[in-house]
């Protein structure tokens, strides 16, 4: 597999119980893409993004980060705690609920897993940390407690902590849909300015005028298949699937 | 000489007896709250066998009058060839006996902890033991503080029991003294003041650290 492929999806299926969220599904992600998931609520597109850090196992299908499978060995068989979590810092995640932790102040939730999950040394991971605070534009947060921040300030350092982890890949789970309306800009600005310094990233979304301006690929999900992939402008202006066209039309 | 001047000239065995219940306390809580730790970590995942018994080990201790278990310690375990003194029965049963309610205390805390947590710690790269250690724990320990400070008062008042297996504490110097100069109203009420005294310094340092967590937003008080 060349270097250059960020994430490689073959052939994944998924089913909670009888109900089958995920069938056959192939994506490859190269180096710098931007790729966003669109689809209607269970259409599976948070299933797959949560497979790709293997949050969710996966029934079929294999799925490599910049050339390592995550989840189960060359041989098929399930990867033991170490190696997962080895795997799984390649990634880094952000969620739709921020999900930091509480007790740690904005600083120490960037600086917790480099420092105890990559070994790198304190001061190191505390200087970039503030660089990327810098970045998401709260340096002057550095000292405070999740708490005390709003919703898009929590998932600007949510982004920041996931960055630290200098992954290949950057997964966002729809990071503006626990966000009040006038806080989801600062949150896809920071986002934007991501894919323009060069981040790869798949991006789960409910904003379509955000996939369209952020994505080089766009991939839409339907009952757990992939119906329509394309770059931007083909998608949303000559969208090829009726199911795509009645999509759009309901989303303005 | 009155009661009280009795008990004056006697204040060098009421202190040593104070002394020894704080050791016994601070090792027995120490040891307790360790064991609790340890256990909430043994109930992490998924269910399995070894996970239910001590889940039965747990609750069994919780139902049964401390009392017993001292008594089983001291008393019982000779005839298995296992010999432990006095006081060194008294501080193991102290910390298993109270490292069960503290298992429980932070079993229930752990029930209601977020699982977009751990999904997040998983997605850093954390593994079980680390992930438990610096973001699980520090968290339920915040989150059951007051629970704790209400533990430590019982197990302060559960060494009182310790006289009944000989240990030379608190309430054995006060026993002994009422019986030499028969005063017991007078030794025992220096006794209970010793006691309160101990519980509220405790419940005002558990209510100082409750700061440490109102800043994290972990207490609205």
């Amino acid at each position: 597999m060349p270097e250059t492929t960020a994430v490689s999806i073959r052939q994944l299926s998924k089913s909670f119980a009888d109900v089958e969220v995920l069938r056959d599904v192939n994506l490859e992600v190269a180096a710098g893409d931007v790729v966003t998931i669109l689809g209607a609520s269970g259409s599976g597109k948070s299933t797959l993004l949560r497979c790709i850090n293997w949050l969710e196992q996966p029934d079929r299908g294999s799925i490599h980060i910049a050339g390592e499978r995550i989840g189960l060995d060359d041989s098929g068989k399930r990867m033991g705690a170490k190696a997962l979590a080895r795997v799984r810092a390649k990634t880094g995640m952000v969620f739709q609920s921020f999900n930091l932790w509480p007790h740690l102040n904005v600083l120490h939730n960037i600086t917790e897993a480099p420092i105890h999950v990559m070994g790198k040394p304190r001061d190191e991971a505390e200087t970039h940390a503030r660089e990327l605070l810098a970045k998401v534009g709260l340096s002057d947060k550095a000292e405070a407690y999740p708490g005390t921040l709003s919703g898009g300030q929590k998932q600007r350092v949510a982004i920041a902590r996931a960055l630290a982890m200098q992954p290949e890949v950057m997964l966002f789970d729809e990071p503006t849909s626990a966000l009040d309306p006038e806080l989801v800009g600062e949150v896809l600005a920071v986002i934007k300015d991501l894919s323009a310094e060069g981040y790869t990233m798949v991006i789960v979304t409910h904003e379509m005028s955000f996939a369209r301006a952020v994505s080089n690929q766009v991939v839409f999900l339907d009952k757990g298949l992939i119906v329509e992939r394309a770059d931007p402008e083909s998608f949303f202006d000559r969208p090829s699937t009726t199911r795509v066209q009645r999509f759009l039309e309901n989303h303005g | 000489m009155s009661n009280w001047e009795i008990l004056w000239q006697a204040r060098d065995e009421f202190w040593a007896g104070f002394l020894s219940t704080m050791q016994i306390f601070g090792l027995s809580i120490t040891g307790a709250f360790l064991i609790g730790c340890f256990m909430l970590y043994l109930l992490e995942g998924r269910p399995s066998g070894g996970k239910l018994s001590l889940r039965v080990f747990i609750d069994g201790m919780r139902m049964l009058p401390f009392l017993m278990l001292a008594y089983l310690l001291y008393y019982g375990l000779p005839t298995f060839g296992i010999r432990l003194d006095a006081w060194w029965s008294g501080v193991g049963a102290l910390a298993v006996y109270h490292g069960c309610y503290f298992a429980e205390i932070f079993r229930g805390s752990r029930l209601v902890f977020p699982q977009g947590q751990i999904e997040a710690a998983e997605a850093h790269g954390f593994t079980r033991g680390k992930m438990f250690l610096r973001l699980i724990l520090p968290q339920i320990v915040m989150q059951t503080r007051p629970l704790i400070g209400n533990q430590l008062i019982y197990a302060l008042k559960d060494t009182a029991f310790l006289v009944i297996i000989t240990v030379r504490e608190l309430t054995a110097a006060a026993n002994s003294l009422s019986g030499t100069y028969f005063i017991p109203t007078e030794a025992f009420l220096v006794v209970i003041g010793f006691y309160w005294a101990v519980s509220i310094a405790m419940e005002i340092i558990i209510k100082q650290c409750g700061r440490f967590g109102a800043k994290r937003g972990f207490d609205h008080a």
